[in-house]
């Protein structure tokens, strides 16, 4: 065999990966320049002094029956991911077909308060609406990762099967218990991002824990705001003590009885939003076969594109970019907390502590806190995307690195994380980067709803002036924009072939 | 792999595909298993068995086609003791009695190896192919196995490396050389010698 080497002295290549995270940090840089990124509040410190004190003085006993709002939120989770589960398992088997993966793409693209503020408006402050926000995009996130985790199975007992062996006797015996493993810790996953789901649903008005911390929160009582976040992460810590596989089946058979009253639901209404509301203004008020209506229509898109959807879009973009290289950084910096290779016990444990409470708090609460503190910018917007975030992927490449082996007489500290650690880890770290692009952005979008002018901002405006017709048309632009990012992260982890077994989360 | 071949097997055969170990016995078995469209039970080198479930829920397997979807679940959750009675005999005969409700990726090799043979003769048919079958198995037990496959099925094509058992079992000899057919002979009268050849270079 004959190796050629190139002999000539050449700069030092820099490899793909590094150029498109180069890339990235540029893009961010420019953003930051058009960003709104200021301190809008009076007096930002005393406030936060009183956060603070809060935090150290939790109050359990303010809501009267905290007892059923904890029990309450649960079922709501509960139901959701129940019927989001079952609904993605059954989508999963028929997925292979380009139009239920389009239709499972464009649910999942949709984030759970919009479709809660949908089922607002068709049944009103019903419990049916807070089980079908969480179900909805659950079971399209359901439905692929399900069909990818039965497609990668190995499954050699298929092969044996005797001719006309039924497909769902195929699918029960040869194909599921293979996977059953692998679908029970999904499910359970989706389960903790169901209780964080129907918490934060609160904050449109459902009686769950979220709705308490939102008023407490308004109210500047910083104390009960304190302990019902504790009790929150009580609950999420907790969780695989009173979760227990051979309690689910009761549990959910309880759970619709524990949902509470609400408004009934009124028929008319749901027929009113289908057939009336949802319809573009235009279309309602003139005839189909008048070249007005048609004319009509065209400005209607074209003014609603140029005034809202488009700057929103902007807005969107500039606030996920910056967020997505954020949270890389953030990343970055808090995995080495809960590395072996770096700390030992003592120090980890406190590690362990902040990302799981930096993870465990949904996004949109800690935005919702710095808005309090900061005012309405896009800051209090990047602070809580890259902290959450920053922490589930700093957790995920803590444990990598665990993994990592190194030789005996391998550098310390700053060395060790810049030349042994960081270069091996950091295809994986971009992998779960890229996975959370998608994510983000569904959450940039829904933050709008606190006052930053992402697309989020303009559906929750038309909702609140009870034009439906343009909410509808908004949101469906959200969610084609969601899918477009979710093409591009795919082609590049593609390109660079990024690869990684936990990304799901 | 394979060339040229052309095979003709007869309802009653006992075929033995014997040769070299990438001479292309499992490829021919393959080709076989597609071609024929009757009523076959399969014997693939890996087991096929589903590890999470148990010896019994893997050998009623066989018997998926037999029964409505419904009653395949109410077995897969609750196993019927007719079910259980209908395979306890099999296992019995195969010396897997006592591993009836064990997880089948507990297992040793040859036991795993017993459990798919045990799945094909529940599963019965005109037919049975079979990838070393009895490759994992002392003599004795691989007599019970061939004896068992014999009786319960009126065809049986088994890829084999015991040249004696494969003589000794088998009406039909066929020699697979560097992917095609280098002999094809009747049992009878054919002895150890005359196969040599077939594993020489």
């Amino acid at each position: 065999m004959v190796v050629s080497t190139n002999s000539a002295p050449s700069a030092p290549r820099t490899s793909p990966v590094v150029k498109v995270s180069m890339g990235f940090v540029a893009v961010a840089m420019v953003c930051l320049v058009f960003a709104d990124i200021s301190i809008t509040t009076l007096d930002p410190w005393s406030e936060m002094k009183r956060m603070a004190w809060g935090a150290v003085t939790p109050d359990f006993s303010v809501v009267a029956g905290i007892g059923m709002v904890i029990v309450r939120t649960i079922a709501f989770a509960l139901l959701g991911v129940a019927l989001g589960a079952l609904g993605g398992f059954m989508l999963s088997q028929v997925f292979h077909l380009g139009p239920v993966r389009w239709a499972c793409a464009s649910v999942r693209a949709i984030h759970e308060l919009f479709w809660a503020l949908i089922f607002l408006q068709m049944l009103g402050l019903s419990p049916l609406t807070g089980v079908l926000a969480i179900a909805i995009p659950y079971a399209g996130i359901c439905a692929k990762v399900y069909a990818e985790l039965l497609e990668e199975a190995d499954l050699p007992a298929l092969r044996i099967l005797p001719r006309g062996t039924g497909m769902v006797s195929a699918l029960f015996f040869a194909r599921l218990p293979e996977v059953w493993v692998h679908l029970k810790t999904y499910t359970s996953y989706r389960f903790e991002c169901g209780l964080r789901s129907a918490t934060v649903l609160g904050f449109v008005g459902l009686p769950t824990l979220g709705f308490h911390l939102e008023t407490a929160f308004a109210e500047g009582n910083y104390s009960a705001a304190a302990g019902l976040l504790i009790i929150f992460y009580v609950l999420i810590a907790t969780l695989r003590f009173w979760m227990r596989p051979k309690l689910v089946g009761f549990y959910v058979l309880a759970a619709p009885f524990l949902l509470g009253g609400g408004a009934a639901i009124d028929m008319g209404n749901i027929v009113r939003f289908l057939t009336v509301d949802i319809v573009p203004a235009p279309l309602r008020r003139g005839s189909f076969l008048d070249g007005q209506t048609w004319s009509d229509l065209g400005d209607w898109t074209w003014t609603l594109l140029m005034d809202q959807a488009l700057p929103g879009m902007v807005t969107t973009l500039l606030l996920t970019q910056i967020a997505l290289v954020a949270t890389g950084i953030g990343a970055l910096f808090l995995f080495p907390l809960i590395s072996k290779k770096f700390f030992g016990p003592v120090a980890r444990s406190v590690g362990h502590v902040f990302l799981v409470v930096m993870r465990s708090t949904p996004e949109f609460i800690l935005a919702y806190i710095f808005l309090q503190l900061w005012g309405p910018s896009m800051l209090p917007a990047i602070v809580a995307l890259s902290l959450h975030n920053g922490a589930i992927i700093g957790h995920l490449v803590g444990r990598f690195s665990d993994e990592v082996r190194l030789r005996p007489d391998s550098p310390r500290g700053l060395n060790l994380y810049g030349f042994e650690i960081v270069p091996r880890v950091y295809g994986q770290f971009l992998a779960f980067l890229f996975y959370r692009w998608e994510v983000i952005m569904r959450e940039t979008a829904i933050l709008g709803i606190l006052g930053i002018a992402t697309l989020g901002f303009f559906i929750d405006s038309a909702l609140a002036d009870i034009r439906l017709d343009r909410a509808m048309f908004l949101i469906a632009v959200t969610a084609a924009f969601n899918m477009g990012i979710d093409i591009l992260s795919r082609r590049i982890r593609r390109r660079l072939r990024l690869r990684s077994q936990a990304g799901r989360a | 792999m394979l060339r040229g071949i052309s095979l003709t097997v007869s309802a009653g055969e006992r075929v033995a595909l014997v040769g070299e170990s990438g001479a292309g016995k499992s490829t021919l078995l393959s080709v076989l298993q597609n071609r024929y469209d009757g009523n076959t039970a399969l014997i693939p080198q890996d087991p096929g068995l589903v590890r999470n479930l148990s010896v019994f829920h893997n050998v009623y397997m066989g018997s998926l086609h037999r029964h409505s979807a419904a009653y395949n679940l109410l077995n897969l959750v609750w196993p019927r003791p007719a079910e259980v009675e209908r395979i306890r005999p099999i296992l019995e005969r195969l010396g897997l009695a006592d591993k009836l409700f064990e997880r089948a990726g507990q297992l040793s090799g040859g036991q795993q190896q017993r459990t798919a043979i045990c799945r094909a003769l529940l599963q019965g048919g005109d037919a049975v192919l079979g990838d070393e079958p009895v490759s994992a198995t002392d003599n004795h037990q691989s007599r019970i196995i061939l004896d068992a496959l014999t009786e319960t099925f009126e065809t049986v094509i088994l890829a084999m490396h015991d040249v004696d058992l494969a003589l000794e079992y088998s009406t039909r000899i066929i020699g697979i050389k560097d992917g095609g057919i280098a002999l094809d002979a009747a049992a009878g009268g054919l002895k150890r010698a005359d196969l040599d050849f077939l594993y020489r270079d």
